[in-house]
């Protein structure tokens, strides 16, 4: 569908593709990313727009007692993670293949919005969800790699600030629209599957027409185009020390990582925070999360991205002790959802942004999947740990042990990242090409 | 394809999907009206005095599913004849539940972005007594036979990052004092002879013996059980697998239950079952289909039930004993409470 992309990337002209002014002319946050956080925000909307009736749809519509519901949420993270492997390494075959894996992703999503209209039964709608967020696992590495081909390395952190805070912005208009179509129609709930198919299949058009199918940051082209790389090229990549670090520590951060439900349960039970106002706990971490991302994405791009990235652990071992703490009330959880948000501004996309800084441009895709498929796995491992030691002891000290963890995770993650970059100057931004060269592939380290 | 072409579709695209979903909304608000507009051959609804302490006949109380102006009012019927004209309330609940002139209804009030819930105890002329917030779906309500003390539950869903998983709570609130116990989680729970500690502890459809005593659900680990509760101890024993939403029958002596049968299809996994409560053992009523209720008993012999029907939900009624079939009772109805 996309035509204009200019098969000679030493002659991009500005007409060739929204974002990808001349070298050096290149605005700091470029169309591309504009484009991808579009496509992002009006995916969002119309998934969160699915997750906030599919409660009363399910209990009031169908009629059905949806108890273990969540049993299917282990599964799927696996698949989810396995997929997210499987898409990274497709989207760098080269030429268009990031745009084309991420708009499988995009439409595969967009396809499970209907079928919700079909299915009437809790196993049936646990599949389309399960599609739906296969769907969500395909395109999030070739999004995140064609963000970082897009943007210059030194802006990268903000260019992450601004999609994330656009794909938040997404996940609160949502439910705002979900609600707006109930209050329309009655029970429609079919109306707001079909509203969330129609801006699904939009924000796929968004890509198609919007994102340039090739994507340069402006560094010299280092390969053709038709060299697409082995499954083994892409697990290799791990022998780069500088990919291997920051893998094992968004690994280890996230295995000490308790995840927001259970943050949000132990607010509940331990600061007193009233039942009916516990739905709208997550919308104040989105909130600050929403508008702290891009300026924490600009502050990484200048102090650093490893080591924001560590800032926003310790941040998140502050949100942990103040629940610990014998302090109470609407100001103490008001500044634990400041803290939790800052703590995802300071991390999501400032994650992306540094892994794209060790990874060789033709395995962006692959790296983005390796470091955040780590991540998702370590935080999933750290939900089952928890909820054995909310088992085994109660809540509390279960919190109390991770973030112990948490705070030995941090001191060897900061060790780790320090060891990478012997100038104590942890400024990534180009690291990937000198990585490169002095590193060659399968070098003995 | 140039800016203005790329530019072109997407306002084609936008106005067809626009199209599209603005259909969809209409259609469905449209459908909504329909479902206001009396029903031709559904019962007679009429409005008039609805009270919890009826002078004469025994009433059933429900709510009314009939489509018309009274839908999901509580409406009234005389226990002997279900199926004749149903006198409607004016007062609206997705839950009720009523005895000794005490009703508890579990309603959906607008909010500025979406509905909220809140548990509202009636009077015997089902005038608010009192209104508490409830934070999610209603779905289960009760009343103690005593009418001092109520209990509902509602589904909570995770947030949206963690997906899916959904989780109960369940309060117990004294119409004498306004004490509330909003997460009956908190109780100490008793599994099998053991104190017992988890995140997941999920708990419903309480069932009241009396002002101190009660059963419910509680799920942990992926399984359910029958747990006897004390509100004064705030306690929770487990006396028996595999039981939910329980409902005791007046002479204290049995429970009927939803029991998950273990070869049963995913999409409707539950019948209906009845347990002795000082021998342990377990009885198959002769509904042989899906029951996804908490049973009502009507006397000590026979449990009242809803069912998937045209309008929403019928109300079917077996022996408890095993014997006998299923019985429709009424059409168009769910939410079932004696009074009287």
């Amino acid at each position: 569908m996309y035509l204009a992309d200019s098969r000679n990337s030493t002659t991009r002209t500005s007409t060739a593709a929204p974002g990808s002014t001349r070298p050096g002319r290149r605005p700091a946050v470029p169309g591309t990313v504009l484009a991808l956080g579009a496509v992002s925000l009006i995916t969002d909307v119309s998934a969160e727009m699915i997750t906030a009736v599919l409660p009363l749809y399910v209990v009031t519509a169908l009629g059905l007692s949806p108890l273990g519901f969540g049993l299917l949420d282990g599964i799927n993270n696996g698949v989810g993670a396995l997929v997210r492997l499987a898409g990274g390494h497709l989207a760098d075959g080269g030429g268009r293949r990031h745009k084309v894996v991420a708009g499988i992703g995009y439409g595969l999503s967009a396809v499970c919005k209907p079928l919700l209209l079909l299915a009437h039964g809790l196993p049936a709608i646990s599949s389309v969800l399960a599609a739906d967020r296969a769907g969500k696992g395909l395109r999030t590495a070739p999004r995140d790699a064609m963000i970082s081909l897009a943007t210059r390395p030194e802006h990268r952190g903000r260019a992450f600030g601004v999609h994330r805070a656009m794909d938040t912005a997404g996940a609160l208009l949502g439910p705002l629209t979900a609600f707006a179509v109930l209050r329309v129609a009655v029970d429609g709930y079919d109306a707001v599957f079909t509203v969330s198919a129609c801006v699904a299949a939009l924000g796929v058009l968004v890509l198609v027409l919007f994102v340039p199918a090739r994507l340069d940051s402006g560094q010299p082209a280092s390969r053709p185009a038709a060299v697409r790389p082995a499954l083994r090229d892409s697990l290799a990549l791990l022998r780069r020390p500088g990919l291997r670090r920051l893998t094992l520590c968004a690994t280890l951060l996230g295995l000490t990582t308790v995840s927001d439900a259970f943050l949000y349960l132990l607010l509940q039970r331990e600061l007193g925070v009233p039942a009916d106002l516990f739905p709208l706990l997550p919308l104040g971490t989105a909130a600050v999360f929403l508008l702290l991302a891009v300026p924490l994405g600009a502050l990484a791009d200048r102090i650093g991205r490893r080591r924001l990235f560590l800032a926003g652990h310790a941040v998140l071992l502050l949100a942990y002790a103040l629940v610990l703490s014998p302090l109470r009330g609407p100001v103490t959880v008001g500044t634990v959802l400041v803290l939790h948000g800052a703590f995802y501004a300071a991390t999501d996309g400032v994650l992306a942004a540094a892994t794209a800084g060790v990874v060789p441009t033709e395995h962006l895709g692959a790296g983005q999947a390796l470091v955040g498929t780590g991540q998702a796995l370590a935080r999933f491992v750290c939900s089952l740990a928890f909820g054995a030691a909310w088992s085994l002891w109660d809540g509390r000290d279960a919190l109390a042990v991770a973030a112990v963890a948490l705070a030995a995770a941090a001191l060897c993650a900061a060790r780790l990242l320090r060891t990478g970059d012997p100038s104590g100057a942890d400024r990534d931004p180009g690291d990937a090409d000198h990585d490169d060269r002095r590193t060659p592939e399968g070098a003995p380290r | 394809m140039n800016r203005r072409t790329r530019l072109a579709v997407l306002l084609t695209a936008v106005v067809l999907l626009g199209t599209v979903g603005t259909a969809a909304v209409l259609r469905a608000a449209d459908r909504s009206a329909v479902r206001d507009r009396q029903q031709t051959d559904g019962p007679t609804v009429r409005t008039g005095d609805v009270v919890l302490r009826p002078p004469g006949e025994r009433q059933l109380l429900v709510r009314n599913l009939a489509w018309g102006p009274h839908r999901d009012e509580i409406a009234t019927v005389p226990a002997g004849h279900p199926d004749g004209p149903r006198t409607a309330s004016g007062v609206k609940c997705l839950r009720f539940h009523a005895a000794a002139g005490t009703g508890i209804c579990l309603q959906a009030e607008r909010g500025a972005v979406a509905d909220t819930y809140r548990a509202v105890v009636l009077d015997a002329h089902l005038r608010i007594r009192h209104r508490f917030p409830a934070p999610g779906i209603p779905t289960r309500s009760r009343v103690s036979p005593s009418g001092h003390l109520v209990a509902w539950t509602v589904f909570v869903s995770g947030d949206s990052y963690a997906g899916t998983a959904f989780s109960t709570r369940t309060a117990i609130a004294d119409t004498r004092t306004w004490a509330l116990d909003d997460n009956l989680e908190e109780y100490a729970v008793t599994k099998d002879g053991h104190p017992y500690h988890a995140s997941d502890i999920n708990i419903w459809g309480v069932t009241f013996a009396d002002d101190t005593r009660f059963y419910a659900t509680l799920a942990t680990g992926g399984r359910t059980y029958l747990v006897r509760g004390d509100r004064t101890a705030r306690t929770l024993t487990t006396l028996h697998g595999n039981v939910e939403c329980p409902s005791l029958s007046p002479d204290g002596t049995r429970i009927a239950y939803k029991k998950r049968l273990p070869g049963a299809s995913q999409d409707a996994p539950w019948r209906l079952y009845v347990l002795n409560l000082a021998t342990m053992k377990e009885t198959a009523t002769a509904e042989h289909r899906n029951v996804d209720d908490q049973a009502l008993w009507s006397g000590n012999d026979t449990l009242v039930y809803a069912l998937p029907g045209d309008y929403g939900s019928d109300l079917w009624t077996v022996p408890a004993d095993g014997s006998g079939t299923a019985r429709r009772m009424m059409t168009s109805a769910v939410a079932p409470a004696y009074a009287g």
